[in-house]
């Protein structure tokens, strides 16, 4: 099950991947669910306000969807740094994608206290790959 | 926003308990320099506020590692967690930051026990830990954040 931050976070990054509306289609692909079910949330959301869907176009986010897929996206970035900074976990991608949805942006905020994070997150998540782009991996597995 | 997901396996409680854990560190290692930079002569309220709040948090921290040890997983060094804690320290040492600080740590220990508690509840997963003694043992951590909310914010009133 995807919580409405994941659904923002992913259309988000697939309107920045094609410099344009998101297909329901390629959201539906980044949350690995049925186009049926993104379809579904794509409609609560559009009542809710947070985008504009137009059929054969693609969705569009309202500036209040932009800023809660943003918040969305810092809380994900934090989440990512404190499992490899703080808990040392290898898989820190698979396991903030189970965490995203289960930590509040208040708990969020306090882990961040005791992480590094650069001024520009979110802008520097690397959507192609789906991680933190300035997390350098490598380096900090071996630093374990 | 309230959590939605239930927890799906032991791996992930173990996971989000050893959040709580770095959670309760990071008070028990904020009110202890805290109170370590209180004039207790000058300040008695605060400095016993601030000392009972680290003492709390460090029970809280051992209660939540005995629940951990039952799903066989590591804890989190406290002296790490310092270690950071102190790295990146920036709070405000007037009384009014002090508290509020204290305040901020206090509500999000809460916020989370509330968001952990409902995700058990709604889980159907099958844990390693006694699942009556892992919500009892929530549940009363929550009920001692709640009332350190209330410690707090009684004595930003009467500050007022």
């Amino acid at each position: 099950m995807n919580t409405q931050a994941q659904y923002l976070k992913a259309i988000y990054l697939t309107q920045q991947q094609a410099d344009g509306p998101a297909s329901t289609g390629n959201v539906a692909d980044l949350l690995d669910v049925s186009p049926a079910s993104a379809n579904e949330m794509i409609g609560k959301l559009e009542d809710r306000g947070l985008l504009d869907h137009e059929k054969y176009k693609g969705v569009d986010l309202t500036d209040e969807g932009i800023q809660q897929a943003r918040d969305a996206l810092q809380n994900y970035c934090i989440i990512e740094r404190f499992l490899i900074e703080v808990l040392e976990v290898e898989d820190f991608r698979t396991e903030a994608k189970t965490l995203e949805g289960v930590i509040d942006e208040t708990v969020a905020e306090r882990l961040d206290t005791i992480i590094d994070r650069e001024p520009q997150c979110p802008d520097c998540f690397n959507a192609e790959d789906d991680v933190c782009g300035l997390i350098d991996v490598e380096a900090e597995v071996s630093s374990d | 926003m309230s959590l939605t997901q239930p927890i799906a396996s032991d791996h992930q409680l173990a996971r989000l308990l050893q959040i709580g854990i770095v959670l309760e560190e990071v008070v028990e290692a904020r009110a202890g320099k805290h109170a370590a930079e209180t004039d207790d002569t000058a300040d008695a309220d605060l400095a016993r506020l601030l000392e009972d709040a680290s003492a709390e948090s460090a029970q809280h921290r051992r209660q939540l590692e005995e629940l951990l040890a039952a799903l066989e997983a590591d804890t989190v060094p406290f002296e790490e967690i310092q270690t950071l804690v102190e790295a990146q320290y920036e709070a405000d040492e007037d009384f009014d930051g002090v508290l509020y600080d204290q305040l901020c740590n206090e509500e999000t220990a809460y916020k989370f026990y509330d968001d952990l508690i409902e995700s058990i509840e709604a889980s159907e997963t099958s844990f390693s830990v006694d699942r009556t003694r892992l919500l009892e043992t929530l549940r009363l951590i929550r009920e001692e954040e709640a009332e350190g909310v209330e410690d707090v914010t009684e004595l930003m009133e009467a500050r007022l």
